[in-house]
């Protein structure tokens, strides 16, 4: 178990002597910082592949269907297909696009994506770089990508993509700010900013069972930060088409791809340091916890997808207003109150655990209670309506 | 938007006027499917322009049948066999089902709920058209109801099948309302979203679930019955909200009326003759006929005017989807991009039977 567990920085541990016995030290540590973010970019690609793979047998298993059997045994080869097929697509820019827009925007939101990567801890010592501003790191970075989709649905000249940008500016910006906020909490309990010193905080129990609603919150705001449904209005297939990449094709298409689905691994990773106890558990090494929480949180959004309809954007916008922030900005002074009353242990877990599902509560209550209301006013109208119609066919 | 839209069922362009998403003028543009069926029918003989029918609400085949049939038979004045009947009220309301079937589906393609409530539709699809399959040897284009009767007697295997698929289609119903019915997401999008006034249903002569949904109780199978409706029991269901939520419901509401009927025409399906003769070059006496019937999507008329040839003079369809369309502009004002196109998907419409 300890080789297993070890497995990983052995490895990097040999290739570094490797190096020592011939290179200075300078470059010895040159040459394995240049290895490790090939590294991190190669996960990223391979992540891409099994994820699209597993999100289309996904789709498949809940619509009662197979899903892609055709590449290979149980067709897992078939992103490696669309993959060869994405690479001798036609490239194709419309005439009255933006061309250097319209290039850079691809390039310009794959950057972000990956450099996300350099904070995530895999496992037990296994992190690109221990920054004590991790996550400040991850929210700043998390909204560059918000320039390059502007980007791309401007230069694409078409009415599909400027809707879509639009969308993605009015979404992306509105739901970083109950992120940030739910990012604070997590950072209130932790005392610290660096995400490995985020997991070792959680050493003892789950933020996840400290404050669901903090998690709930960062779980709805990142959804839609990787425009997923139900937040998913930025490419809105039977609404605007693909949204700002629908002029894309060929590689540049696969970009926005890889991009989506880098981010969404980062997503889904980010979830698990944050609130799933990262890497630690009993028995299983490190970096296979890691794995295991990742791809079941990587499950859960996309049996979301599979399952959930759209919602519209005043309505997605006036639910990051009016439910996640205020909800959030409750759940962020409950959390310091209890923080600052209580001593860390047993009691601080259950009182802020406790008060939480209470606002969880009062929220889903008084959203419930719009709802209702929506229904009786849509109900008044028809009945007037009725009433009217029989009132003048009397008359006739 | 459009022509060419993932939700515009084929070929639909509308022009919309934004501000910012909110829509302030829409105009339907249509016509891009246009095959000239009626004038195509005036060429042919009655018998040959049944398979025209078909084309034009491709999913409703067998009540595009049955309304030319009916009309045929007024025209010529041709008794119907009572089995005959029967069948024709058991493929109606299987047409039924499937419509309203894919209709749910496809406003939750529409709400973008990815493809899951649709395949679920497709699947129980599936198990209708194998019935069809059964008896016409088609699974789409049926031309299966002719003038005077039906094309072929039932095989032997279609009647346990039928038996055994209606209560799998009850359970299928409850299923959709069980697991779509309180999804907050879709209620939040359709409650109150692209509201039709009884009043307005009725001047812009709306008909069939939309208008239903609207609160007006009004069903060709009741008001002006054709074929042996009126020897069946069912209620006719009705909504009061006029809102898109209200025609999915009204839609769940008409499977379970329609497997009533079913049920019972089952039950009561007499032995005899499936046909009765009708000549292939059909002479019906000069003068003209109209009849009408309730189709999935709402009223399907045929005109049809004879000079005592073999071809008929005139040959016009009342199309359902396009005459349920004419509301659109005023459904939409005011509702976001996004809304346009639930709205579109609630009225359920077939491009085909548009154009024709």
């Amino acid at each position: 178990m300890q080789i297993l567990e070890n497995l990983w920085i052995d490895i990097a541990q040999w290739i570094r002597g490797l190096f020592d016995s011939f290179l200075p030290q300078w470059a010895a540590q040159l040459v394995m910082d240049v290895l490790g973010i090939l590294l991190l970019i190669v996960i990223g690609i391979v992540a891409v592949l099994a994820f699209t793979y597993m999100e289309r047998k996904v789709i498949a298993r809940v619509g009662d269907r197979i899903g892609p059997n055709r590449a290979g045994p149980l067709g897992i080869f078939q992103a490696i297909a669309d993959a060869i097929k994405m690479l001798t697509k036609e490239d194709v820019t419309p005439t009255n696009a933006d061309r250097w827009m319209f290039l850079a925007a691809p390039i310009l939101i794959i950057i972000p994506a990956v450099l996300l990567y350099a904070v995530l801890p895999f496992g037990r010592g296994m992190v690109g770089v221990d920054v004590n501003i991790a996550v400040v790191f991850v929210v700043a970075l998390g909204a560059i990508p918000i320039l390059s989709m502007l980007m791309a649905g401007w230069a694409s000249d078409n009415k599909y993509a400027l809707l879509g940008a639009f969308r993605t500016v009015a979404q992306l910006l509105s739901y970083e700010i109950p992120m940030a906020i739910a990012l604070l909490t997590v950072v209130l309990l932790a005392g610290t900013m660096s995400t490995v010193g985020i997991v070792g905080a959680q050493s003892s129990i789950p933020f996840i069972l400290v404050t669901p609603a903090a998690f709930l919150v960062y779980f709805l705001a990142g959804l839609a930060e990787l425009n997923r449904t139900p937040f998913d209005l930025l490419e809105a297939d039977s609404e605007i088409v693909a949204g700002y990449f629908i002029e894309y094709s060929g590689m540049k298409f696969a970009m926005f791809f890889l991009a989506e689905f880098i981010n969404f691994f980062m997503m889904a990773g980010m979830i698990t340091t944050l609130f799933l106890g990262g890497w630690q558990w009993p028995i299983l090494p490190s970096w296979l916890w890691f794995l295991i929480k990742t791809i079941a949180v990587i499950f859960v959004i996309m049996w979301i997808r599979d399952t959930v309809p759209r919602i519209r954007i005043d309505q997605m916008l006036s639910f990051a207003w009016k439910a996640l922030v205020p909800v959030a900005l409750a759940n962020l002074f409950l959390v310091a109150f209890i923080a600052k009353l209580l001593e860390p242990g047993w009691l601080r877990t259950v009182a802020a655990f406790g008060s939480n599902i209470v606002l969880i509560g009062i929220a889903l209550l008084l959203l419930g209670r719009a709802s209702r209301r929506r229904k009786e006013r849509a109900r008044e109208a028809g009945e007037a309506a009725v009433k009217r119609y029989y009132a003048s066919a009397e008359s006739d | 938007m459009g022509p060419q839209h993932p939700s515009t069922h084929g070929v639909f362009r509308m022009i919309l006027t934004l501000d910012g998403e909110t829509v302030v003028d829409l105009k339907p543009m249509f016509g891009y499917l246009h095959r000239g069926l009626e004038k195509t029918s005036e060429e042919r003989t009655y018998l040959q322009a049944v398979p025209f029918t078909d084309r034009l609400d491709y999913i409703c085949s067998m009540t595009n049948n049955f309304a030319y049939a009916v009309a045929v038979e007024r025209l010529a004045d041709i008794e119907v066999p009572p089995r005959a009947e029967y069948i024709r009220v058991i493929m109606g309301e299987l047409t039924r089902l499937i419509n309203h079937m894919l209709g749910i589906g496809f406003l939750f393609n529409e709400l973008g709920a990815w493809y899951t409530p649709v395949v679920y539709a497709f699947r129980e699809r599936e198990r209708i058209m194998d019935l069809f399959e059964m008896a016409s040897g088609s699974r789409m284009m049926c031309n299966y109801i002719r003038p005077g009767g039906v094309a072929a007697d039932l095989p032997e295997e279609f009647l346990p099948h039928l038996k055994k698929l209606i209560p799998h289609l009850k359970r299928f119903v409850a299923e959709i309302r069980f697991y779509l019915s309180e999804n907050e997401i879709f209620r939040a999008r359709s409650v109150g979203v692209g509201f039709l006034p009884a009043d307005m249903a009725v001047a812009n002569s709306i008909t069939g679930p939309v208008l239903r949904a609207s609160g007006v109780t009004y069903d060709v199978r009741r008001a002006e019955p054709y074929s042996i409706y009126d020897e069946f029991e069912f209620d006719i269901p009705t909504q009061v909200e006029g809102d898109v939520y209200a025609r999915y419901a009204q839609r769940l509401d008409e499977m379970d009326e329609s497997l009533k009927i079913l049920s019972q025409a089952v039950e009561r399906l007499p032995d005899g003759e499936y046909t009765s003769k009708v000549p292939s070059r059909l002479r019906p006496p000069k003068g003209e006929s109209y009849a009408r019937i309730e189709a999935p999507k709402g009223e399907l008329g045929f005109y049809l005017v004879s000079d005592g040839s073999p071809n008929p003079y005139r040959w016009r369809n009342r199309p359902p989807s396009l005459i349920n369309l004419s509301a659109l502009r005023e459904m939409c004002l005011g509702h976001k991009v996004a809304d346009v196109v639930v709205i579109y998907g609630s009225i359920d419409v077939t491009l085909a039977d548009i154009d024709r």
